[in-house]
């Protein structure tokens, strides 16, 4: 670590001018171009959508505490999990972590002012809250209950609820994700400091530059398909329906052509968070810093071709069943290899266990045990037994929930100093990270044992001989509500009574912490030069010739 | 073999996915420590300002030990891989059997035809140690038929036929139910798989109330329908001979093959969808006029009029 990284700013240091207290009308904030701001935004708007997403499924896990229908009708209970799936995944999963910390992070990280269409940043958020806002209006309102899926014929020609005004929204939210997207290309491509060559980019980076490429190459297609929906439903175009020759396995791929992907949306920037967080607390480079992006290149690549595993029982051709395992258990290796490198990273590091820490383990810890049982679920015959029952439910909560939203917490946690200038209170935050993997373990882990016993998701009733394990996972679910609601108290106080934090707190690399916490509106007093690689947190483990000997990072900032 | 009672299986293939289930959990369960120790170990071992050594690892390292974990992977995967994938090939292949129950899903409900041409509803009765054969669609929206206790489900599609085959083999009563969401009552399609031993499941048949053998009903509704008029041997129209029909490889007029299985002949009936070469384009199509249980019965008949045809040709 360098001289200058370690220098705590003074308590009452005079508060420079910041993106924050530059101006402070609201009228500011809606107008913003600024990176940062448009971050802080973003944040905000999916926090708020996620306690929903909770709420809707905090009653339907308190309505599964007894085998009977208790506090809901059948149809006001799937209405709740279209609700709860409908709005975490498109509402927050899949922007959860670009949009927030990738929006304030990527230009900051590879040494720019702002990403490279401001603008377009700005109109991307409120593309967002115009499709999230009004897809909530409808799921309260009138309702959906086709699940987040949209599975046709049911949603085209049966369904009682506003699947058209539903898909309409999350229709209109897609160009917001796409704008993102196209903005980290352009931003990445362009925009790197003087001496930021590919290969010294933070792994943070290169995962937004990987889920950038996703996004941009999925999401359309998933615009497409909503589509069709609304046109078969609203002007009865037949393009699903099979009495009148449309073919409802069409949606299925169509669908899980974006939806698989959509997964790898979700977890690749919480594969960027944790690596930063790792290498931070252990004071060690990447282990396999090369592998590591070429694995996220892998995944993003090979994450396009396996949308099938979706369908082993749908009625597809036996060898599409197979060449969809195949592929399937392909993607899982690079992942394995990601999970290799974390713990490598640790060996021979001088490991402490701040709270973002606590969460990047959570993360590994989670996302392993759900990655695992990944390749249960891509071997055929497993699958035909496994699908649609409560293995698979708890499987894509392992890696979204146990994963994505423990890295997404643990990012939160890790540059909150650098959002508000404050730290949280440590102690609070520690306890909340253990408290969420214990609450999330106890909630998801039964799921796995009922699924196996054959216990099918979406059911509000159910065989008496499951009730033991759903009992657990409400208990679990209820644990997991108040360790996400810790941080939401504690942070706020944090932003009035926290601790001045200075520019690096944590004593890390990058260039991110060179600047002053909050940063400066043009983020850097200058253009930053870059002379070598990231994570420079030790010296290198040999001499000259080795990839990543190289001196130690220079930041503008002085 | 699987430690829950609520978990029975009831068949060779379900014990054999129990094993399969088992082992690679143990695999998948042995990474899984293997990476959870080694967090921990390192955690400890190499907290903040304890006394372990942090000498420079070696050049080679890095370089090797990726290499080398990358290929380890690589080929645990790629071996669970084959090993399922040899299951399910195995899996494929549908046993010759005449016992086959039609299967009709509906929102929310299942209507079951019995080989005799009993009908029940939400309940399957079934003989033990007897290759079944399900033949089944669906009234409305996608359902999805799974039997827990033989580790086996199959979607349930409008507009097609999907089938799921089995043996089961000891008695008792055990559940199946829906498994893709098809709408409010989703929960509530549930029912009960009986499987008898063969005696008691011939008595239970006899006694269930007199109704029309399917192929009958199908050949009675192929003349009222008209079919005759144009399929029969001497008639005028020029229309395929529908003896032998079923099974067959189909030359289509805008060239390549099809097999006429229940889904080719359910499209010829109702859309009309596929013109066999060599014949005018003339086939009214019944859609609206044939439902679905009339459909079932008129592919019974076309199907007996080829087990007809194997049996004189032998
Ligand atoms: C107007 C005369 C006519 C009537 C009535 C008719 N068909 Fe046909 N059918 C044809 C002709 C001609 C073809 C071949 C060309 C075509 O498909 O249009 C055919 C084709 C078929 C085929 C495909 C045969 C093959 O070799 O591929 C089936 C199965 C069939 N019909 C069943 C039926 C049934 C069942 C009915 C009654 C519900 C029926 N048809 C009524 C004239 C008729
Ligand atoms: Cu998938
Ligand atoms: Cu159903």
């Amino acid at each position: 670590m360098t001289d200058t990284t370690l220098e705590f700013a003074p308590a009452a240091e005079p508060l420079e001018k910041n993106y924050l207290n530059e101006e402070t009308t609201l009228w500011s904030w809606l107008t913003t171009t600024d990176h940062k701001r448009i971050g802080i935004l973003y944040t905000l708007s999916i926090t708020f959508f996620f306690f929903i997403g909770g709420l809707a499924i905090g009653v339907v896990r308190l309505e599964l505490m007894t085998p009977h229908a208790d506090i809901v009708s059948a149809e006001a209970y799937n209405r709740l999990f279209s609700l709860h799936g409908i709005i975490m995944v498109w509402f927050f999963l899949v922007p959860s972590i670009p949009t927030t910390l990738g929006n304030f992070l990527v230009p900051m990280m590879i040494g720019a002012h702002d990403v490279a269409f401001p603008r377009l940043n700005l109109l991307s958020w409120y593309l967002f809250m115009l499709g999230a806002l009004f897809t909530l209006y409808v799921l309260i309102a009138g309702g959906v209950d086709t699940g987040w899926t949209f599975y046709t014929p049911l949603s085209t020609s049966y369904a009682t609820g506003h699947v058209a005004a539903a898909a309409a929204g999350v229709f209109v939210a897609g160009f917001s994700t796409i704008a993102t997207g196209v903005n980290f290309v352009a931003t990445i491509h362009m925009l790197r400091a003087p001496g930021m060559t590919w290969f010294r980019l933070p792994l943070f980076v290169w995962s937004m530059y990987a889920v950038s490429l996703v996004m941009l190459l999925a999401t359309p297609v998933l615009a497409m398909t909503l589509l069709l929906i609304f046109a078969e439903r609203v002007f009865g175009m037949p393009v699903f329906d099979p009495a009148q020759g449309g073919d409802p396995l069409l949606f299925q791929h169509l669908f899980w052509f974006y939806s698989h992907p959509a997964v790898y949306i979700m977890i690749l920037p919480a594969m960027g968070v944790v690596s930063e967080i790792f290498t931070c607390f252990a004071r060690r480079r990447i282990f396999g810093y090369t592998f590591m992006v070429y694995a996220l290149l892998a995944i993003a690549v090979v994450g396009f071709m396996v949308w099938g595993h979706h369908m082993f029982v749908a009625g597809q051709s036996a060898l599409a069943d197979l060449v969809f395992s195949f592929l399937s258990f392909i993607v899982a290796v690079p992942s394995a290899i990601k999970v290799f490198n974390w713990t490598a990273t640790l060996y021979r590091g001088q490991i402490s266990f701040e709270a973002p820490m606590l969460y990047a383990m959570g993360f590994l810890a989670l996302f392993t045990l759900g990655g695992l049982t990944g390749l249960h679920l891509a071997s055929v015959p497993l699958d035909i037994h496994l699908h649609d029952t409560y293995f698979v439910i708890a499987h894509f909560h392992f890696i979204m929930v146990g994963g994505t939203v423990s890295a997404f917490l643990g990012g939160i946690h890790y540059w909150w100093p650098k959002f508000t200038g404050r730290m949280y209170p440590e102690s609070w935050a520690r306890f909340a990270a253990i408290t969420m993997s214990i609450g999330f373990i106890t909630t998801f882990l039964p799921q796995y044992v009922m699924g196996y016993a054959g216990m099918p998701r979406r059911y509000q009733i159910y065989l008496p001989q499951f009730q033991i394990y759903h009992v657990i996972s409400s208990v679990g679910a209820m644990i997991l509500a108040v360790a996400y609601i810790m941080p939401l108290l504690y942070l706020g106080w944090s932003l009035l009574y926290g601790r001045r934090a200075g520019s690096n707190p944590w004593g890390a690399t990058g260039l991110e912490w060179q600047t002053s916490s909050p940063p400066p509106k043009e983020n850097f007093h200058g253009t930053p030069r870059v002379v070598e690689g990231p994570y420079v947190y030790h010296d290198a483990e040999t001499a000259s010739g080795s990839e990543q000997a190289a001196p130690r990072p220079q930041g503008a900032h002085r | 073999m699987i430690g829950f009672s609520d978990v029975p299986e009831i068949s060779q293939y379900a014990s054999a996915i129990d094993v399969k289930f088992i082992v690679l959990t143990a695999l998948t369960g042995a990474m899984g420590i293997l990476v959870f120790v080694l967090v921990i170990v390192f955690s400890i071992r190499y907290r903040r300002g304890s006394p372990a050594s942090r000498a420079p690892l070696p050049r080679w390292m890095q370089r090797d030990v990726e290499i080398g974990w990358t290929v380890a992977t690589l080929f645990t995967f790629l071996f669970v891989f084959w090993w399922m994938a040899g299951a399910q090939l195995s899996a494929l292949a549908q046993p010759k059997t005449n016992f086959e129950i039609h299967i009709e899903a509906k929102q929310w409900m299942w209507k079951v035809e019995q080989p005799n041409g009993a009908r029940e509803i939400n309940a399957i009765h079934v003989p033990a140690n007897t290759d079944v054969r399900l033949i089944m669609t669906s009234d409305d929206v996608i359902h999805s038929l799974f039997l827990p206790a033989l580790r086996i489900k199959r979607d349930v599609l409008p507009g097609r036929y999907t089938y799921l085959w089995f043996k089961a083999q000891r008695p008792g009563t055990y559940n199946f139910m829906c498994t893709q969401f098809c709408g409010t009552d989703h929960a509530r399609m549930i029912g009960h798989f009986v499987v008898m031993t063969p005696e008691d499941y011939a008595r239970w048949s006899m006694a269930q109330p007199e109704t029309d053998d399917l192929a009958r009903e199908g050949a009675r509704l192929f003349v009222s329908f008209g079919c005759s008029g144009c399929h029969a041997p001497g008639s005028r129209v020029h229309a395929p001979d529908l003896h032998g029909l079923y099974g067959r490889q189909i030359p289509l007029d805008g060239g390549g093959f099809v097999t006429a299985d229940e889904t080719y002949i359910r499209d010829c009936i109702l859309l009309n969808k596929h013109i066999p070469a060599g014949y005018p384009p003339v086939m009214p199509h019944f859609q609206g006029v044939v439902n679905e249980e009339q459909v079932t019965s008129l592919l019974a008949y076309i199907r007996s009029l080829s087990a007809e045809q194997q049996g004189a040709s032998r």
